[in-house]
């Protein structure tokens, strides 16, 4: 495929042939991996004679790697729909080359989720790293894209780097870098507490959990919009999937203290990440920011999953795992659809600027309406998909109080107060990025001349649509086809002791007693809704008057003229409560004297603490340390014999103390 | 023969819920008017008001979506299912298990989410006003909510209305000061989202002050009594749900015979028009003896809902020595 896509800068119409075999993969392996869950989810095993020649390449499938296999390639299929009218619509000689790592992306993230020894597991999760890298770099010439891809490269290979260590740290007591053997041989207290740290700062940098999500909202937006889909929607779960098989597969018996710091940091990533999406102008950008908030509430019931077990109470820790894997699917989904969205947008308009948009829900309407279903799904509004991730999560949380240790009891509160914080703001978010960009005037010239995108894009986002409403109304089917991975990593499913479970509702474990029904809310409401037009248009008034409304005596053709609500304008209030103390979020009004004639400006400035309190930091010592090494450059040959002769000897006397 | 009449309950509730909002509405209007010295208008003005706006027509911006036409619909159906959702006269409703306390509050974002959508759908400064300082306020609301649920669900261990009515009744609770702070935190959230003073005032039409008002400042006629009938319906909502968690003595529960449980049921409704009647009041009472704050100090305000009911979870845990 990736050969087929190296003669496709010839050739054009190659693109399809690209996009649709690797839908077609995709397809097959997402099939696949659904009736492997279905039948019970049993583990396949292959051991492939490549590799380092000691060590052969292990490949093992077992329920959890399907799981994930179902979301990757059922991203796979959506974003190469889309991708196929993408490709087509922005056909820029100029641009570096999409179609040949495409393929090798998906293919990477796939050998990630089989791999079963350390080796082939970090081969494949840097040619996973290396290929979106390459994509990230497509539109090279801008030199923001550049920035993004060398910070990306930089995070890419610290995280890898670190699950190097982590791996390194699990097989040192017996030196067989197989998962097999890793699980076997229960690792030290010491070494356990190191790798978790280790694992959660490389897969975390790889998932964007706060401060290691830097690099997400600049290399996200920066590549082709089916690839931005793919990279926030897939590429962030297998980071997560990562996390689970170390920590709650290979590691064995957890420690409580190990969920308590990811629920830590899940919450601070989960309100963090929605405080700088309300903060940004940049559609792609408010969505990668976005995807860290979303990464948050999955890290978060992770933790309670793993506090769960860790308390031996696992029909819980597995409705924590049910809700973690079911966001895991769910945001795939939203997070793709809105990504298409803006890659719609962006081809429709040339631009992805909030300001310059505006109105849109007339003049592409299928789009406007698809957005609307994606913004409601992520806002976590019933009865779509977004909302039952959110309520497992919370029924998780509510059994906080049968744990035995007292700081997390009261821990647990205080992140449940930070979900419903984050969950909150989410919903002002997408209203915002809902508001601005479809509804009210456009705001420019190319915003008012945009006509609705082709038929594969548009069917590339109907999928994901159509499946946010679906696993809404019946989360129950996707939660058991969940289970034989639940019962791998947990040994119980969340379903385990209520008797009576009909496929159409919600009522996980009966410790805390309670149900859901989206389908019955759905039909309720259109069954109400519809009534009620029926009744008002026929009993009291259907009557319509069409006139112009009051914009405070601004109404010209101008775009710019019009006095309606900007994108910087809807968050000032939340930027006042909370970004002023978070970010030091300043707002400067520029007021001309009186009889002056230019306008008066207001200004918005704001930090990134993550920068200004760690990575700034970070680049200084580290150019320090460069500053006092360069002494070595430039020093007499007997010295640098010297320091060999001193490095040789302390090199002896190790491996005299460790041979012993 | 339960479940018909637990259908039967949920269809009284859902018509009670409806004829009784704007009843709620004029009592408050006319407690405050002779609390202030005046005479006010009758507590059936609402009715009227609704009559006439519903025969009236609909004027429209040119630039209005279809958003714009469908919102009031969906806002009032969402917010109307939510209202049937509370137990208010009887536990035994069909509808309890679709959604929980949970659910509940997330229905209620939904018809939010909506309406400050359709606030932006014109293009109009005052729309973007108002739905901005909305979803602020209900950002600030909804964890201070969750955490009132929170400490609620560490009691009876469950999130399902009717379960903790029956609970309460059951008298096992007894007076305890974590629920005295939670139902302290659950009134300030209920004032912050029914757009009541200190928050916001129901009454002006002063541009600036304006939160709820100014996002529905485009609408007009069936839509505008579709709205209105909305926010009634929430503060009956809101009302009901206080008196569901904490006051719910009064209300018919699970009975042997049919005749018992009617007899019960219409006993329920007499104590749920009692304790509106005694709310309306008290919400008058208040309403009239606090002046509105700043909009950015609704931040403090909300803030200290949350810490007071964080509070309540944990005198919780202590008490309970769990």
């Amino acid at each position: 495929m990736a050969a087929t896509g190296v003669a496709a800068r010839r050739l054009p119409q190659v693109s399809g042939i690209v996009y649709g075999g690797t839908a077609g993969a995709c397809t097959l392996a997402a099939l696949w991996a659904a009736l492997r869950l279905a039948g019970g989810g049993a583990a396949d095993e292959l051991v492939l004679p490549v590799g380092l020649p000691w060590i052969h390449a292990h490949l093992r499938a077992d329920a959890l790697s399907a799981v994930f296999l179902l979301v990757v390639n059922f991203g796979g299929i959506t974003a190469s729909l889309f991708g196929w009218g993408y490709a087509r619509a922005h056909h820029d000689s100029h641009a570096g080359p999409v179609l040949p790592f495409y393929p090798l992306f998906l293919a990477g993230m796939n050998m990630v989720l089989v791999a079963d020894d350390a080796f082939t597991f970090l081969v494949s999760w840097e040619f996973m790293s290396l290929a979106s890298w390459l994509l990230v770099l497509s539109n090279h010439r801008e030199a923001e894209t550049q920035r993004a891809a060398r910070l990306y490269l930089i995070m890419a290979s610290f995280g890898t780097a670190c699950l190097l260590l982590a791996f390194g740290l699990l097989a040192t007591a017996h030196g067989d870098y197989s998962f097999a053997a890793i699980r076997a041989h229960a690792p030290s207290a010491t070494a356990a507490a190191l790798g978790v740290i280790l694992v959660l700062l490389g897969a975390g940098s790889k998932a964007g959990i706060v401060p290691l999500h830097v690099w997400l909202p600049l290399a996200h937006p920066a590549a082709p919009s089916h690839v931005s889909a793919l990279m926030s929607g897939v590429m962030t779960k297998v980071a997560v999937y990562a996390m689970i098989r170390v920590l709650f597969d290979l590691l064995g018996e957890p420690d409580w203290w190990w969920g308590g710091v990811m629920m830590a940091f899940g919450a601070v990533t989960a309100v963090m990440g929605v405080l700088y999406a309300l903060m940004q102008e940049d559609v792609k950008r408010l969505l990668a920011y976005s995807t860290v908030e979303n990464i948050g509430a999955i890290v978060i019931a992770l933790g309670l999953a793993l506090v769960f077990k860790a308390s031996h109470t696992p029909v819980i820790a597995a409705l924590a795992l049910a809700a973690a894997l079911l966001h895991v699917v769910n945001h795939s989904l939203f997070k793709s659809l809105l990504f298409f969205v803006a890659g719609a947008v962006l081809t429709a308009t040339g631009t992805r600027d909030l300001n310059q948009l505006g109105g849109l829900i007339h003049r592409m309407p299928t789009t406007a309406f698809l957005a609307l279903v994606g913004a409601a799904a992520i806002s976590a509004l019933p009865p779509l998909n977004g909302f039952v991730g959110e309520w497992l999560l919370f029924q998780a949380i509510l059994n906080g109080p049968a744990l035995p240790e007292w700081s997390l009891k009261i821990g647990i509160a205080v992140v449940g107060a930070a979900v419903a914080l984050a969950t909150a703001l989410a919903a002002a978010c997408f209203v915002r990025f809902y508001g601005t960009a479809f509804l009210g005037r456009p705001r420019s010239r190319v915003a008012n001349a945009a006509v609705e995108i082709g038929m594969a894009m548009r069917l590339g986002m109907v999928v994901p649509a159509v499946l946010c409403v679906a696993l809404g109304v019946l989360p129950t089917p996707l939660i058991r086809l969940f289970q034989p991975a639940l019962r791998q990593m947990v040994e119980a499913g969340p379903f385990d002791d209520r008797a009576y479970q009909p496929w159409f509702w919600l009522a996980p474990t009966s410790a805390i007693g309670n149900s859901y029904n989206g389908l019955i809310m759905l039909v309720v409401i259109g069954l109400l809704s519809s009534v009620l037009v029926l009744v008002i248009h026929r009993r009291a008034s259907d009557r319509v008057r069409w006139s112009i409304p009051w914009g405070c005596g601004f109404d010209g053709p101008d775009p710019a003229a019009v006095t309606q609500y900007t994108a910087s304008s809807f968050s000032q209030p939340i930027r006042r409560a909370f970004g002023s103390t978070v970010f030091h979020a300043r707002d400067r009004v520029d007021m001309p004297e009186p009889g002056e004639t230019r306008p008066a400006r207001l200004s918005v400035t704001w930090t990134d603490p993550a920068w200004t309190m760690i990575f700034v930091p970070i680049v200084r010592a580290v150019n320090w340390l460069a500053e006092r090494a360069n002494v070595l450059q430039f020093m007499t040959i007997r010295r640098y014999l010297t320091l060999m002769f001193l490095a040789l000897v302390v090199l002896l006397v190790m491996v005299a103390v460790t041979q012993r | 023969m339960t479940m018909l009449l637990a259908t039967l309950y949920q269809i009284v509730q859902m018509l009670l819920v409806l004829a009784l909002a704007p009843l709620l509405t004029g009592w408050v209007r006319l407690v405050k008017a002779r609390l202030v010295g005046r005479r006010g208008p009758s507590p059936v003005q609402p009715y009227r008001d609704l009559l006439r706006l519903l025969r009236k027509e609909v004027v429209l911006a040119r630039n209005a979506s279809w958003l714009f036409r469908a919102v009031p619909y969906l806002m009032f159906t969402a917010i109307w299912l939510a209202a049937g959702l509370v137990p208010i006269f009887t536990t035994q409703l069909a509808l309890a298990p679709t959604a929980d306390l949970i659910a509940l509050i997330a229905l209620l974002g939904s018809a939010r989410f909506f309406l400050a959508l359709a606030g932006m759908d014109i293009g109009t400064s005052f729309g973007g006003i108002g739905s901005s300082r909305e979803m602020m306020i209900a950002a600030l609301a909804e964890p201070a909510m969750l955490m009132v649920v929170f400490s609620v669900s560490i009691l009876v261990r469950t999130t399902s209305l009717a379960e903790i009515a029956d609970f309460m009744m059951s008298g096992v609770v007894g007076l305890r000061i974590s629920l005295a702070l939670a139902l302290i935190a659950l009134i300030m959230v209920a004032i912050a989202e029914n757009a009541r003073i200190p928050i916001d005032n129901p009454a002006t039409h002063l541009e600036l002050t304006m939160v709820h008002e100014a996002m529905v400042l485009e609408y007009s006629g069936r839509h505008l009594a579709l709205v209105e009938a909305a926010s009634m319906l929430k503060m009956l909502l809101y009302m009901g749900l206080i008196a569901c968690i904490f006051v719910p003595w009064g209300m018919a529960t699970a009975s042997a015979g049919v005749g018992q449980g009617i007899v019960a049921a219409l006993w329920g409704m007499v104590a749920f028009a009692l304790k509106l009647a005694v709310g309306g009041a008290l919400l008058a009472l208040f309403e009239t003896s606090i002046a509105k704050m700043r909009v950015f100090r609704v931040g403090e305000f909300l803030g200290g809902a949350l810490l007071l009911s964080l509070l309540g979870a944990i005198f919780l845990y202590v008490s309970r020595g769990v």
